[in-house]
């Protein structure tokens, strides 16, 4: 029954998000205050089927419904319960109804939390959240319908994929979503904006908020996500320039100079047809994305099922979105009003320049990743690649100029600065930089300078963000009083800033690292062996078979003695019955300044195993940094200021005014 | 003026969506190349393999009777995929040319040595110059030159025993009588 309530509600959500769409846009044009009332109405109808829809899909998995296709297909009587429900949005079908959901969550929370904004406004801005809605559930219904019934229903049900069988998935493709989804706002802010012909610091600061917590979300779902490779897939990578990873980095990017540019529109009233052109292209940029992924049109070992019928809908969308809403900025922003004008030594020329830098970039990753496509390579038997080496010498050096200039950002005026006297208040951080390229040099030797450079410009990065607190709180130059009082009411902006700036410098720290500093030894050992690595003494304490919930496996005990006292790791090889196939659960030593990863191969007759083992020295601080930034973002949402929402002419002004 | 500004976004995204509807209905065999039918571009290479001095691979070489070009790189897996039937090919009297395009230092040496050498002559290529000169998009790819020196064919991916068979033997047995 839960498949038919399952289905009717997807049915009733899709009508649903059209009227949504069509009401709101007609009663914002007549300015009908009842149409828009009931385009707000529609927008909440919509979440509750949608919500019903999703749920009747967690109760077939719950429940081990196999008659219906989408359970058999991705469940088993002995998967636990935790990854049955993690299922539900671990298949193609699933995860675009989870997509539809946290859109209809968009749309719902719009609709009651902006009723301060101007009615019109609002309702143009649900009237596009319905069409891009009633999208995405035409998509579910016509070609990829989670509710198809299996008759008769088989007693058993094939397994979830066993690398997705882990708490990184659980969380992983949420948070994606809740990043690309949430890009969806500033879209239809901006189309809304370009409709109405209007565009005002009040829009930005409502905007803002959207997009610093899509922002927030990518940054830790594209974390979870790296980190989840780096302990599943068995060989530590955390980085593969997969087609599908780079599909979450370009929005990422794109996104990260929206917020920025954002920032500007906020408080300086400047780039104002720029921010728009950044919200239109940072989602079209997550619905490509989402094509990627679907359609099958690259190989990545993130696709979902291929099926050229799905791939030519997102396809056909895709270019109805960004194409009529490019073509609408085409028409309109013209005719917009300039922005206020800024000196080219400037905070505002500062954000304009890493605005360019980050769409360099990400445009470097289009073209890397549809390279295949752009010149159609694919042989008969092997397959051209844009692999790393492309993107790692394209990116280099742009994040070089990237890191620089984020350590000057925040330091620099509004409006006019001048070169010298930005020097003299940053000769710490850059003596500091200077000191760690020496240092590093010294230490690493001339072989290794890039190495240094990118360990210097990680310092750099945390200095600087360091010196943001230092400035607002007057060390040094005020009283311990006064210093206390000033850390008491550091506002919230400036907390934000340095943590998300100082954690893009951890980050940095860790990519150089792991790019420059990273050791690995193969070996064949049995129980009993024992070999020097990485300066600790590595026994292999035991090897044999273990049988876990729904899978087997051969175990490697190792005791690791040297460098913070002995302890045990343990590492597995899974092999999974039912869907025949085999994970690798690495043995992984964490600390603060890296991890000892181990990872054990098949058993020979001997008795003994290939172990690879590796150091990767400061790797956690890739994540750590990625956490940083990602508190720096929930920090500034939890500004008031955003709240509260557009400012209300205060008394005075009006007064001063008339 | 400043209105054209404003049009380009659009533009350019829409030339990226076609680019993506032909990808999606691509058939990937289909491979033009731009060479066909006229003269090898000229060049003088190197020899990549230790102790062979002065006898690079340069265009001059293909005059008088038909020959064959392999592209290959040390840090190619389809390369070594297709090494084996190479060295079978040598094995039956068939002259092969190499050319090592975009290897670091002597990797494509070391890899000659290692696997084995089915080249008679062998050019280095190290930027890739010739390669871009070439049209060639990735490695493995054979270019079938006439004895005129003119390009026939091309072929990516790896040469496998029923392309030899049903296609680059028919053709050089052709070129062979041509000349």
């Amino acid at each position: 029954m839960s498949a038919e309530i399952g289905q009717f509600a997807l049915i009733l959500a899709f009508v649903l998000a059209l009227v949504q769409s069509v009401v709101t846009m007609w009663g914002a044009h007549r300015r009908d205050d009842a149409l828009m009332a009931l385009g707000r109405m529609a927008t909440l109808l919509q979440l509750f089927f949608v919500v019903i829809a999703f749920g009747a899909i967690a109760w077939g998995y719950a429940t081990l419904d196999f008659s219906v296709e989408l359970v058999a297909r991705h469940s088993h009587t002995t998967q636990p319960l935790a990854y049955r429900l993690a299922a539900t949005w671990g298949s193609h079908e699933g995860s675009m109804v989870l997509w539809i959901l946290i859109l209809a969550l968009h749309g719902g929370a719009l609709a009651v939390f902006g009723r301060p904004l101007r009615t019109t406004f609002l309702s143009r801005v649900l009237g596009i959240q319905g069409l891009l809605g009633a999208a995405f559930l035409g998509f579910s219904l016509f070609t990829s319908n989670p509710f198809l019934r299996l008759s008769p229903a088989p007693l058993e049900g094939t397994e979830l994929n066993p690398l997705l069988q882990d708490p990184g998935l659980i969380s992983h493709p949420p948070l994606l979503y809740l990043g690309y989804v949430g890009f969806s706002v500033a879209f239809a802010f901006a189309l809304a904006a370009l409709i109405e012909g209007r565009v005002d610091a009040a829009w930005a600061r409502w905007v803002r908020p959207w997009v610093l917590f899509a922002w927030t979300s990518l940054t830790v779902g594209i974390a979870l996500g790296s980190h989840w490779a780096y302990y599943e897939l068995g060989w530590g990578g955390w980085w593969f320039w997969d087609p599908v990873e780079n599909a979450s980095l370009m929005p990422w990017l794109m996104g990260t100079a929206l917020l920025h540019s954002a920032l500007v529109l906020e408080k300086r009233g400047a780039l104002i047809s720029w921010t728009l052109l950044l919200s239109i292209l940072t989602f079209s940029l997550s619905l490509i994305g989402t094509f990627l992924v679907r359609s099958g049109i690259l190989n990545s070992v993130h696709a979902f099922a291929v099926d050229s019928a799905r791939g030519a809908y997102v396809l056909a969308f895709c270019v109805l979105a960004t194409g009529s809403a490019l073509a609408l900025y085409a028409w309109r922003a013209p005719a917009m009003r300039t922005g206020a004008v800024f000196g080219p030594i400037s905070r505002e020329a500062g954000i304009t320049l890493n605005n360019l830098v980050l769409v360099v970039a990400t445009a470097t990753v289009f073209l890397g990743t549809f390279y295949p496509l752009l010149y159609p390579l694919i042989s008969n038997g092997g397959t051209i690649t844009v692999g790393p080496p492309f993107f790692n010498l394209i990116f280099l050096p742009l994040f070089a100029i990237l890191l620089t200039l984020v350590g000057f950002g925040p330091l620099l005026h509004w409006k006019r600065d001048a070169v010298k006297a930005i020097l003299v208040r940053l000769r710490w951080p850059l003596g500091l930089f200077v000191i760690a390229l020496l240092v590093g040099t010294f230490a690493f030797g001339l072989g290794k300078t890039l190495a240094a450079f990118g360990i210097a410009l990680g310092v750099w990065l945390i200095a600087a963000g360091g010196l943001l607190l230092v400035r607002r709180w007057g060390l040094g130059s005020k009283s311990a009083a006064a210093n206390w009082s000033l850390v008491r009411t550091t506002p919230v902006a400036i907390w934000a800033v340095a943590l998300a700036h100082t954690g893009l410098g951890v980050t940095c720290v860790g990519v150089t690292a792991m790019g420059g500093f990273e050791a690995s030894k193969v070996l064949r050992m049995g129980p009993g062996d024992q070999v020097e690595f990485a300066g600790r003494t590595v026994i292999l304490d035991s090897l044999g078979e273990v049988a876990g919930p729904n899978y087997q496996a051969d175990r490697g005990v190792f005791r690791i003695v040297g460098g913070r006292g002995p302890r045990q790791l343990i590492s597995e090889r899974r092999f999974y019955p039912s869907s025949q196939s085999q994970t690798i659960e690495a043995a992984i030593g964490p600390s603060l300044v890296g991890n000892l990863y181990i990872s054990v191969g098949e058993r020979d007759q001997a008795g003994k195993a290939v172990i690879r083992m590796w150091n990767h020295p400061f790797v956690g601080w890739i994540w750590g940094g990625a956490i940083l930034m990602a508190l720096g973002g929930l920090i500034s949402l939890s500004d008031r200021r955003l709240r509260l929402g557009a400012p209300q002419p205060s008394r005075k002004t009006v007064e001063a005014a008339a | 003026m400043r209105r054209l500004a404003f049009i380009v976004p659009v533009i350019v995204f829409l030339g990226i969506a076609a680019v993506l509807a032909v990808g999606l209905g691509r058939d990937p065999k289909i491979l033009p190349s731009m060479l066909i039918g006229k003269p090898l571009p000229t060049f003088n290479l190197p020899d990549v393999r230790a102790g062979t001095g002065g006898r690079g691979l340069a265009s001059a070489d293909f005059h008088g009777k038909p020959g064959l070009i392999n592209v290959f790189a040390s840090w190619c897996v389809s390369c070594r995929i297709e090494h084996p039937f190479l060295m079978r090919l040598k094995a039956e009297g068939v002259s092969i040319h190499g050319l090592n395009w975009k290897d670091k230092g002597d990797a494509g040496a070391r890899w000659l040595t290692r696997f084995g050498d089915p080249y008679d002559r062998v050019g280095y290529d190290p930027t890739g110059r010739t390669g871009i000169n070439l049209g060639v998009t990735g490695a493995p790819e054979t270019f079938v030159i006439d004895s005129k020196g003119v390009v026939r064919y091309r072929y990516v991916g790896p040469i496998t025993p029923e392309v030899w068979a049903t296609t680059l033997k028919p053709l050089l047995d052709k070129l062979e009588a041509e000349a």
